[in-house]
């Protein structure tokens, strides 16, 4: 849904991640949410990101695999650009 | 410094300080206490630390801790205390750390656990074994510099004798040579700097590490390991007497120095006997014992076990016969004074093996 | 159809970097732990208040063995390499001649409980100003997820398969309430990793265990509740639930001692 304001944003080494889901429970504004049809080089399901991030880094303290990087934009962004994950 | 008459424990605390140790852990245990005591009080003087460790495994533990970070440490025990250091031990061996182990041994029943090593997998400690205490502060020093040069522990064989023999002796420090600097020891200054140091005997390099070693591939190199030792350093024994002997008394340690006492005696009644020394129990001067028995009728391993150095005997000496003539024996107190080890009854044994020669008794 | 924000790239918008993939202490690649393992987030929080406290170029690691193992050679700190549950004895010798070096030991509860309960509480007892780090989630995890000392009661492991039994099993030890009351202990904490409120509170601790070491006050001790969904039979989803309601019932989350605050 456009309008929703991000305070941030993640990059996601999809690669990495070992399908735990544990982002998915830790993320405050709940923007995280699991792949259902595609899978990663590993063969697992991935996390991809909606609009409204806050950026309170709870997925990358989380992780154990150290999948996300964290950004905290200057000003909030209310416009996204359309992704779907690569 | 010149000889001072020492109690044997105290002049191998001494030496050990001469020789640079700065940190001793260890356990009480008769005879090894006195030593403890030694370092516990000469340690804190020069800046060095000697803690009384709650068990064994903790005396070894912190020896390794002190050794990784780049002093010279060392710990021991008594035979049944090292039986519980065996683990850390082999350990020591494969995450390549230095130290000196003492065995304060009651008897001479160590041999196999001090020269096989009852740890885990292919490891061989280089096992040091005066006979004296002149040769004991000498050799308790060679112990530190062999350990750092090859980065491997060494074990320095005592017995209740010489902890408790006065003899008089100069623990002055012996320079055995030039070593290279320990840049491979711990204190946190290579932590955050992308070479940040590890000593491990599992995964013995950093996964940035220009050749990533795994821990397979770094158990292959246990061999090598050894053979470095075995190539890098001569067998230490002392033989007497050899030449023309039809007899040759194999012993080590304490023992050996009455064995080479009657020997010298019987020599002078005519009898053509001559003595063997291993000094490092490992490497054992395999060929040199060879050498020594090519032309003897009889070789004699006189030790106060049941069979143990006879083993290595038996290999040195490839298809000739060796034949025992030590054995158990306990005073009372089980610490290893042994009632059997009187020049008269050793000098009954050799004449024993005389007479057969004589006699034509096969081997 | 659900709007998703692209993630392959850093932001084209100005933005700051709040988390990069990982603190420069943890060297690049991947390691071998199980998917939903809390033992790297419990890393991670330890490196980066190593780093926060300016503590970074006087740092020693003395591992023991279990899973976190495999991070020895992942951690640009330097690392001392302990056999099982021995760890604090090499951490005293090491501390001993460099005592202005930073000692912290990483261990599990298998090691530190079980095998090393000796070591660790002489260790403490005597004080030596070095940190322990217990990594407990209440299994041997590298050997499959057997019952240690720290099993709660009622949690299934490989030999409790029916839950861990008094009767049977015998009780739980609970290492940090046992280690708080000896005189030499400045510090003693127990945290968790399952969710983030609980890191924060972990980092805290670990930096208040870190303080009580470098104003040499004592043996410091930081038990940290990780998650271990493999050892535990359970998904990797489940895991943080489980924790709370398993774990942190018995061995209770909080500071137990701090002799710089005059808590106990």
């Amino acid at each position: 849904m456009s309008g929703t304001v991000s305070r941030g944003t993640l990059v996601i080494d999809i690669d990495r991640c070992k399908g735990c889901e544990l982002c998915i429970e830790a993320c405050r504004p709940n923007v995280l949410s699991m792949t259902t049809d595609r899978r990663n080089a590993l063969g697992y399901l991935y996390p991809v990101l909606e609009p409204g991030c806050v950026a309170c880094h709870a997925c990358a303290l989380i992780c154990p695999d150290f999948v996300f990087q964290v950004w905290r934009y200057a000003e909030p962004v209310a416009v996204e650009e359309q992704g779907g994950g690569t | 410094m010149s000889a001072e008459l020492l109690e044997g424990s105290e002049a191998i605390a001494r030496a050990m300080v001469s020789a640079g140790c700065r940190f001793f852990a260890g356990y009480p245990m008769t005879p090894f206490t006195e030593v403890l005591e030694g370092m516990a009080r000469l340690l804190p003087d020069v800046g060095g630390d000697c803690v009384n460790a709650e068990s064994e495994l903790e005396a070894i533990g912190m020896a390794w801790g002190a050794a990784a970070a780049g002093a010279r440490a060392a710990t021991g025990s008594v035979g049944q205390g090292l039986s519980l250091m065996q683990e850390s031990i082999a350990e020591l061996c494969f995450a390549r750390v230095p130290m000196v182990v003492l065995n304060m041994a009651r008897g001479q029943g160590d041999y196999y656990q001090a020269t096989r090593g009852g740890g885990h997998g292919d490891y061989r400690t280089i096992v040091l074994a005066p006979a004296d205490l002149g040769e004991a502060v000498r050799v308790v020093q060679l112990a530190f510099y062999l350990a750092d040069k090859f980065r491997n522990p060494v074990m320095f064989m005592g017995d209740y004798y010489l902890a408790h023999v006065f003899e008089a002796v100069d623990t002055v420090a012996v320079d055995f040579g030039k070593l290279p600097p320990k840049d491979w020891a711990l204190d946190g200054t290579s932590s955050g700097t992308g070479n940040a140091r590890i000593v491990s005997s599992i995964m013995p390099t950093k996964r940035n590490a220009a050749v990533y070693v795994e821990y397979g591939a770094y158990l292959e190199t246990s061999g090598e390991k050894i053979a470095a030792i075995e190539c890098g350093m001569d067998p230490l024994y002392e033989e007497g007497w050899c030449e023309d002997a039809d007899c040759v008394v194999v012993a080590y340690g304490t023992p050996a120095r009455i064995v080479r006492y009657v020997v010298g005696q019987l020599r002078e009644e005519g009898l053509r006997v001559g003595f063997f020394r291993p000094v490092t129990l490992w490497p054992y001067p395999a060929s040199q014992l060879f050498a020594a028995t090519r032309s003897a009728r009889a070789i004699a391993v006189y030790e106060l076990n049941a069979g143990q150095m006879i083993d290595d005997v038996r290999l040195a000496v490839r298809d000739r016969y060796a034949r025992s003539i030590g054995g158990l024996s306990f005073d009372s107190s089980g610490f290893g004074i042994a009632p059997a080890l009187t020049p008269m009854k050793v000098a009954a044994r050799i004449r024993e093996v005389m007479a057969d020669i004589r006699q034509g008794v096969p081997a | 159809m659900t709007v998703l924000v692209r993630t392959d790239s850093p932001p084209v918008q100005p933005a700051k970097l709040v988390d990069d993939f990982a603190p420069p202490l943890i060297l690049p690649g991947a390691h071998k732990l199980c998917a939903g393992c809390g033992e790297p987030a419990a890393m991670r929080a330890v490196v980066e208040m190593i780093d926060a406290m300016g503590f970074t170029n006087r740092a020693v690691a003395v591992f023991g063995i279990g899973c976190y193992t495999s991070f020895s050679p992942g951690l640009d700190v330097e690392v001392l390499q302990a056999l099982h549950g021995r760890a604090p004895s090499l951490a005293t010798g090491l501390k001993r001649v460099h005592p202005n070096s930073i000692v912290f030991t990483v261990q599990g509860d298998g090691d530190m409980v079980n095998e090393g309960l000796q070591e660790v509480i002489h260790t403490a007892a005597r004080g030596e100003n070095v940190t322990c780090i217990m990594l407990n989630n209440g299994v041997f995890g590298e050997t499959g997820g057997h019952m240690t000392a720290t099993t709660v009661l009622g949690q299934r492991t490989k030999n409790s398969l029916e839950g861990r039994d008094a009767k049977k099993h015998g009780f739980p030890i609970k290492l940090a309430e046992m280690l708080a009351p000896l005189d030499g202990v400045a510090y003693a904490a127990r945290g968790a990793t399952n969710n983030a409120r609980n890191i924060f509170r972990t980092r805290r601790m670990l930096k208040g265990a870190l303080a009580a070491q470098e104003g040499r006050r004592g043996f410091s001790f930081v038990e940290i509740l990780t998650m271990c969904p493999t050892g535990w039979f359970i998904e990797t989803a489940d895991a943080p639930d489980y924790l709370d309601d398993k774990l942190a019932s018995f061995h209770s989350m909080g500071v137990i001692k701090d002799v710089a605050t005059g808590s106990e």
